[in-house]
C-alpha cells in the first residue's frame, strides 16, 4: 500500500436541519457545517436552519460521534443592524461549535477580541483569492482556515498553498456560481435582494414557476429568465442560470447549470496540501447530504487505502450525477487554461 | 433512514389514471390529512413553519394513479377540502414512485424537481416552507413501506 503523500483533507458536509446534519455525520463527514433560522447566514431561506434547541441537539449529535461542527455567519451585517451578527457570533461561541465561518472583516476582529479562544474560518464569501489576503486575515484576526472561492485554477490553489500557513479548504461538490463568489449582485438587480444582504439569493418570494402548455416559465421578479419543454431538465431560478436572448441567439449567456465534481483529480488536490473538501448544498435534503457525503467518504477512503492506484469508480459518478443540477459535471475552474 | 430498501422508479400504465380520476377523491384527502394531523399531533412539525401555512390551499396529485388531494390547514389541524372552487396556492404533481421515494428520504426533491419528475406549482415560497419542514422532520421508526427489499 503507498501512502497518500498528505493527510487526507477532512470531508466537510452541509447541514440545512437535524436530519441533514445527523446523515452526514452517519455517512462519513468529519466536519458538518449549519447556519442560524435568521439573516446571518448565506442560505436564509424559510424552514430551513437551526433554531437554538435543534442546534444544540445537532451539536451534541455530531460531537458524540467525533464529527466537528462549523457554524456559518457568512453574510455581511446590515448598517443599523450589527448587532445582530455580533449576537450570532456571541452564541456560536457558547454553543461550543469548533469553528466559526465568517466573512466580514469587522465581524472577524469583533470574533478575535471579544473570543480569543474560538477557531476562526474565512468564509468563500470572503472572497479571498490571493495568499496575500489569507494572510491579511491570519494576521489581523488570527483565521486558521479559508475556503476558497471556486474561481481558482489548481496550479493557482497550490501557490496560495505554499505561500500561507492558513489551512485551505476548497469546494469538492456542488452547485456552481458564476465564478464571482461573494462579490455577485445579480440577483439584486433584479430583486433588490443578493446573498450578501439578506442571505440568499433569488428569494423564493420573487420566484414564480408558469405552468403553461408544453412548457414551464420561470420568472424571477416579473423578469422572464427561462422557459423549459416538458422533457428538459429545469434548474435554480437565479438569474445567472437563466437562458436569455443575446444578438438573437437563446441560450446560457451567463453560465450553464452545472455541478462541481472533483473526483477525477482528487489524488491532485490531496497531493497539493488542501486540508478540507467542501460540499455545497445545506439547501439541499437529507437524501441528497446522504448520497453526497457516502460518495466522497467511499472516494476519499479509497485514495487512502490505493495511492496511486486511486480511480474514479462509475457508481461514484452515477450516484452523484443524479443529485446534480443540470445533470451535468465540471471541473469548474480547476482545470481551467486561463488566468 | 432509508437502510434496507429502496423504492424503484416506477409508472402505472396510463389506463390506471384513466379510471383513478373517476373513482371518489375523498379518501386520498382523509389519509393524507390524517397522517399529517398525527406530525402535528406529535410535534414533529416546527410551530413557526406551521403558522405560514394558515388557511392555504394545498393539492396533492398523484398523476400515474389520478389520485388527488385538496387540504388546508386552519387552528392547528390539517382540514380535507373536498370542493376546492379556486386553485391551490401551491400543488405538487408526480408519479406514485416520485411520492414513495420522497417519503422515503431515497431522493432528494430538488433532483426530482430538476428532472422534471415532480412538479411544483403556485407559490413558490410556500413551497420551499413546505420542502423545509418535511425535510427538518425527524421521523421516529416509521413501519416500513410494504416493498420489496434491496
Ligand atoms: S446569481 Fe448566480 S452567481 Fe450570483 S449569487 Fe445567485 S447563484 Fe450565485
Amino acid at each position: 500500500m503507498s501512502a497518500p503523500a498528505a493527510p487526507l483533507p477532512a470531508l466537510v458536509c452541509p447541514a440545512g436541519s437535524l436530519p441533514a446534519l445527523k446523515a452526514a455525520v452517519d455517512n462519513g463527514a468529519d466536519a458538518v457545517y449549519l447556519g442560524f433560522k435568521n439573516d446571518t447566514n448565506a442560505r436564509n431561506f424559510a424552514g430551513l436552519n437551526f433554531d437554538p434547541k435543534t442546534m444544540a441537539d445537532g451539536i451534541r449529535y455530531a460531537h458524540g460521534k467525533g464529527c466537528e461542527v462549523l457554524l456559518a455567519i457568512n453574510t455581511f451585517p446590515q448598517a443599523g443592524r450589527v448587532d445582530a451578527w455580533r449576537r450570532a457570533v456571541d452564541a456560536a461561541a457558547d454553543l461550543g461549535v469548533d469553528a466559526i465561518i465568517l466573512a466580514d472583516v469587522g465581524l472577524l476582529d469583533y470574533a478575535c477580541r471579544r473570543h480569543p479562544g474560538q477557531r476562526l474560518h474565512l468564509s468563500v464569501q470572503g472572497s479571498a483569492t490571493s495568499y496575500e489576503a489569507i494572510n491579511f486575515a491570519h494576521r489581523e484576526f488570527g483565521v486558521r482556515r479559508a475556503v476558497l472561492p471556486r474561481v481558482l485554477t489548481l496550479a493557482q490553489v497550490e501557490h496560495v498553498i505554499r505561500n500561507t500557513p492558513v489551512e485551505i479548504e476548497v469546494f469538492g461538490f456542488g452547485s456552481l456560481c458564476v465564478m464571482n463568489e461573494g462579490r455577485c449582485w445579480l440577483s439584486s438587480y433584479a430583486c433588490g435582494e443578493s446573498p450578501n444582504t439578506v442571505g440568499a439569493c433569488s428569494p423564493a418570494k420573487y420566484v414564480k414557476w408558469d405552468k403553461q402548455p408544453g412548457a414551464m416559465e420561470t420568472r424571477l421578479n416579473g423578469i422572464l429568465i427561462d422557459r423549459f419543454g416538458d422533457d428538459e431538465p429545469a434548474g435554480y431560478p437565479t438569474l445567472c442560470k437563466g437562458r436569455f436572448q443575446v444578438q438573437g441567439e437563446t441560450y446560457y449567456a451567463l453560465e450553464e447549470p452545472t455541478s462541481l465534481n472533483v473526483l477525477s483529480i482528487l489524488p491532485d488536490i490531496v497531493k497539493i496540501g488542501v486540508r478540507a473538501i467542501k460540499v455545497e448544498g445545506r439547501q439541499r435534503s437529507p437524501a441528497y447530504v446522504t448520497q453526497v457525503t457516502r460518495t466522497l467518504r467511499a472516494a476519499l477512503d479509497a485514495l487512502a487505502s490505493d495511492g496511486e492506484r486511486y480511480h474514479v469508480k462509475p457508481n461514484w459518478q452515477a450516484e452523484l450525477a443524479k443529485v446534480s443540477e443540470g445533470n451535468q459535471a465540471t471541473l469548474g475552474a480547476y482545470n481551467r487554461p486561463w488566468r | 433512514m432509508n437502510q434496507g430498501f429502496t423504492v424503484p422508479k416506477f409508472r402505472l400504465p396510463g389506463f390506471v389514471a384513466a379510471v383513478g380520476a373517476k373513482l371518489p377523491q375523498w379518501p386520498h384527502a382523509l389519509a393524507l390529512v390524517a397522517g399529517l394531523n398525527l406530525a402535528v399531533k406529535m410535534r414533529l412539525l416546527p410551530e413557526d413553519s406551521l403558522n405560514t401555512l394558515e388557511d392555504r390551499l394545498f393539492r396533492v396529485r398523484v398523476r400515474d394513479t389520478g389520485g388527488e388531494a385538496a387540504f388546508t390547514y386552519r387552528g392547528g389541524l390539517f382540514r380535507p377540502v373536498f370542493r376546492p372552487g379556486r386553485e391551490p396556492d401551491l400543488a405538487f404533481a408526480a408519479n406514485l414512485s416520485a411520492f414513495l421515494q420522497l417519503l422515503n428520504r431515497q431522493e432528494d426533491p430538488d433532483t426530482l424537481f430538476f428532472n422534471r419528475e415532480l412538479e411544483i406549482t403556485g407559490d413558490t415560497e410556500l413551497g420551499l416552507v413546505v420542502k423545509n419542514m418535511l425535510d427538518a422532520v425527524e421521523w421516529p421508526s416509521l413501519p416500513r413501506l410494504p416493498l420489496a427489499r434491496r
